[in-house]
């Protein structure tokens, strides 16, 4: 049983492409150890649906296969917001999750960086404001950084989170 | 059972599936909700609208048989704002009877389960989004109060384990509570909602030519499906004739996008049983899946390409060449996977009665779709209620009777191969033609629907639109509706950390529901 999955592996080799160029990011090495340099550790991110149609989870989902091999780069999604360095949000916010949005940001330590991800999330994209929708995250928190697109693709989430910790570089040199 | 033997008035509907139409009255509301059911046949939406004039009218659409839909309208009284109870027949009328009651106001007279369901207490009680009085964008400072009423179990050694509504993975909201004795479930509450974003309101602030992008957005894995049953109610209105080269393109773009979602939960099916090897093999076959897309449809989950009238680009040769030819490399790739999870005991040993429903319950509880067909429910609008150009095409339906997570996992691999095998005859014998029809929006008014085969299941869209080309009121209907309450059983007896399992082999939609 052992045999095909090996001879699966080995056909398929690896297949991780390189990562996106983030100005001053990659520049002078690996993005790990430039994570490594600023954060002191790998990245860690905490991922919160406050109403989204699912379209930027599946984009966010994808970050983990084997071509953008987001934890080869030293980033990896948790499942505790005490875990986490970074809160990814997608959707706009919608009245019902705000609360659990919030929880969940208190829940994590400071100093952290918020991301919207996707039109929604920056400002309520297609379901704009309503009696349901508070629109974008901004409505409710300090958003760091903001990365457009519906949804944005996977490579351009990776861009968005790269020029994040960039920022967060840029906020509070070491 | 056909339409006739329930002595209704209705009219035969110019949609592209049987569709017939009437209005009932109280009484015969019931009587026909009660003739259906004895006659096996199912609920596919129930909900609820306020006209113009005042006038509440509460609508339902049956499955009478293998495909032959009713849709039936009950208007109501404004002062006594109650309609009769028909989740005691049909069980998947609970949550939808209390979403009507959420955004409309008026009553399941009869219910048993009379709790909130899409208002989680973040606007007043007596706010209704759908009313005529409302313009649905106004904003509560209410804070919300989560004091939802869960039913407890009690007994020795029982205990609670409340879950999300944010879970540990990058998934969607929801809300599920366990009760349970050591590790095995004794009972599953869901609690949806959460993504509620307005759409029903929502849609009454777009003209109906740009309103197919509000529906491709009510749930992102399944944008296809959701697009062409929204053009395809409206192309119904406007009695607009589509190219048959763009029904044709619609439809390969409708399997590239249930062939996309199945090879992701197959690996994420595999994932939640311990095999990351499947994950990550089947991520790069999705990876190689949406990367085409973006090439040839301009989108890796080709969003907006369904439009009213037909798609938004043509596919050149060039581009029906690599789609061919994608399906052949993936065929032989899921062939060796699809050996690989087979052989696999330790990944039988989890899929196998992991979170079974057996057929009867399936019928008794309206289980649709994917999901329905794995128990042994022979149901595939693609089959049931084939419109051009499926009903052309001879698909060949997937059906197992287990009803456990192995069930779920071999439909998905029959789906595959088979939506391969549609692409390809597709793309080889795409007629000639315009990819859409070149036509200035109509100002006719009227309402009517469009049924969709989704990966997930059948996506309905009721749509009305008003003389001056402006949506009255579109319901659109996702599967997760009936499928949700069904897992609720699925679980029981089964170990708690079977559930992420038994959940990602159904893979419903939080978006799709909540709307």
């Amino acid at each position: 049983m052992m045999w095909p999955l090996i001879r699966q592996i080995s056909k398929v080799g690896i297949a991780t492409e390189k990562p996106p160029l983030v100005q001053d990011l990659v520049a002078s090495g690996r993005i790990q150890d430039e994570i490594l340099r600023i954060m002191g550790r790998a990245l860690t991110i905490r991922e919160v649906d406050a109403g989204s149609c699912n379209g930027c989870e599946l984009e966010v989902n994808a970050l983990g296969n084997v071509y953008y091999n987001l934890e080869g780069l030293g980033i990896k999604f948790v499942a505790s917001p005490r875990h986490a360095d970074m809160l990814l949000i997608t959707g706009p916010v919608s009245r019902n999750m705000s609360r659990a949005l919030a929880v969940t940001d208190e829940a994590m330590p400071a100093p952290k960086i918020v991301v919207a991800v996707g039109d929604c999330a920056i400002n309520g994209g297609i379901f704009g404001e309503s009696y349901a929708s508070l629109g974008g995250v901004s409505k409710v928190l300090t958003v760091d950084m903001e990365i457009p697109g519906c949804p944005p693709e996977s490579f351009v989430i990776l861009e968005g989170i790269l020029s994040a910790v960039r920022y967060r570089l840029k906020k509070r040199p070491d | 059972m056909n339409i006739a033997d329930l002595e209704l008035s209705v009219t035969a509907m110019p949609t592209r599936f049987p569709l017939s139409r009437g209005t009932a009255t109280a009484g015969e509301w019931e009587s026909a909700a009660l003739a259906i059911a004895e006659n096996h046949g199912r609920l596919v939406t129930i909900w609820a609208s306020q006209k113009r004039n005042g006038q509440f009218v509460v609508s339902a659409v049956y499955d009478i048989e293998n495909g032959e839909l009713l849709w039936l309208d009950l208007p109501i009284l404004k002062k006594e704002a109650k309609y009769p109870d028909i989740s005691s027949l049909f069980p998947a009328a609970t949550r939808m009877q209390r979403a009507i009651k959420d955004l409309l106001g008026i009553d399941a007279d009869g219910a048993s389960d009379k709790r909130p369901w899409l208002s989680h207490g973040a606007w007043p009680e007596d706010y209704f989004p759908l009313r005529n009085e409302n313009t649905g964008k106004e904003k509560s400072s209410q804070v919300q109060v989560d004091d939802y009423q869960f039913v407890t179990v009690a007994g020795e050694g029982v205990h609670e384990i409340a879950v999300g509504p944010v879970h540990a993975g990058i998934i969607e909201p929801g809300h599920f509570r366990f009760s349970v004795v050591g590790e095995k479930t004794l009972r599953l509450e869901e609690r949806l909602g959460y993504t509620h974003k307005g759409v029903d309101r929502a849609f009454q602030d777009f003209s109906a030519v740009e309103g197919y992008r509000l529906a491709g957005r009510m749930s992102g894995d399944s944008t296809v499906a959701y697009s062409w049953s929204y053009c395809m109610s409206l192309e119904n209105i406007w009695k607009w004739r589509v190219p048959t080269r763009a029904l044709w393109l619609r439809a390969v773009a409708l399997e590239r996008e249930r062939v996309g979602n199945h090879l992701g939960d197959l690996g994420a099916i595999g994932n939640d049983a311990g095999f990351a090897f499947g994950l990550s093999q089947f991520m790069r076959l999705r990876e190689d899946w949406l990367r085409l897309n973006k090439s040839v449809f301009g989108h890796r989950l080709m969003m907006d390409y369904v439009l009213p009238g037909g798609v938004v680009g043509d596919i050149d040769p060039e581009g029906l060449l690599q789609i061919r030819k994608q399906c052949d490399e993936i065929e032989i790739e899921v062939h060796t996977l699809q050996g690989i999870y087979d052989d696999h005991s330790g990944l039988q040993d989890r899929f196998l009665t992991a979170g079974t429903v057996p057929k009867e319950l399936a019928v008794r509880l309206g289980l649709i779709g994917l999901a329905g067909r794995a128990s042994g429910v022979a149901h595939d609008v693609r089959v049931n209620a084939a419109a051009e150009p499926y009903s052309e095409l001879a698909v060949n339906i997937s059906v197992r009777e287990g009803g456990d997570v192995a069930a779920r996992v071999d439909v998905r691999f029959d789906e595959v191969f088979e939506s391969l095998r549609l692409i390809r005859y597709l793309v080889e014998n795409l007629p000639s033609g315009s990819n859409r029809k070149e036509a200035a929006p109509r100002n006719s008014s009227g309402s009517s629907a469009g049924w969709i085969e989704g990966w997930r299941g059948g996506i309905f869209t009721a749509l009305d639109v008003d003389s001056t080309g402006q949506i009255l009121r579109c319901h659109v209907h996702d599967p997760s509706w009936q499928n949700w309450p069904v897992i609720e059983h699925a679980v029981i007896g089964d170990i708690v950390p079977d559930f992420p399992l038994i959940n990602k082999s159904f893979n419903l939609s939080y978006s799709g529901h909540d709307r």
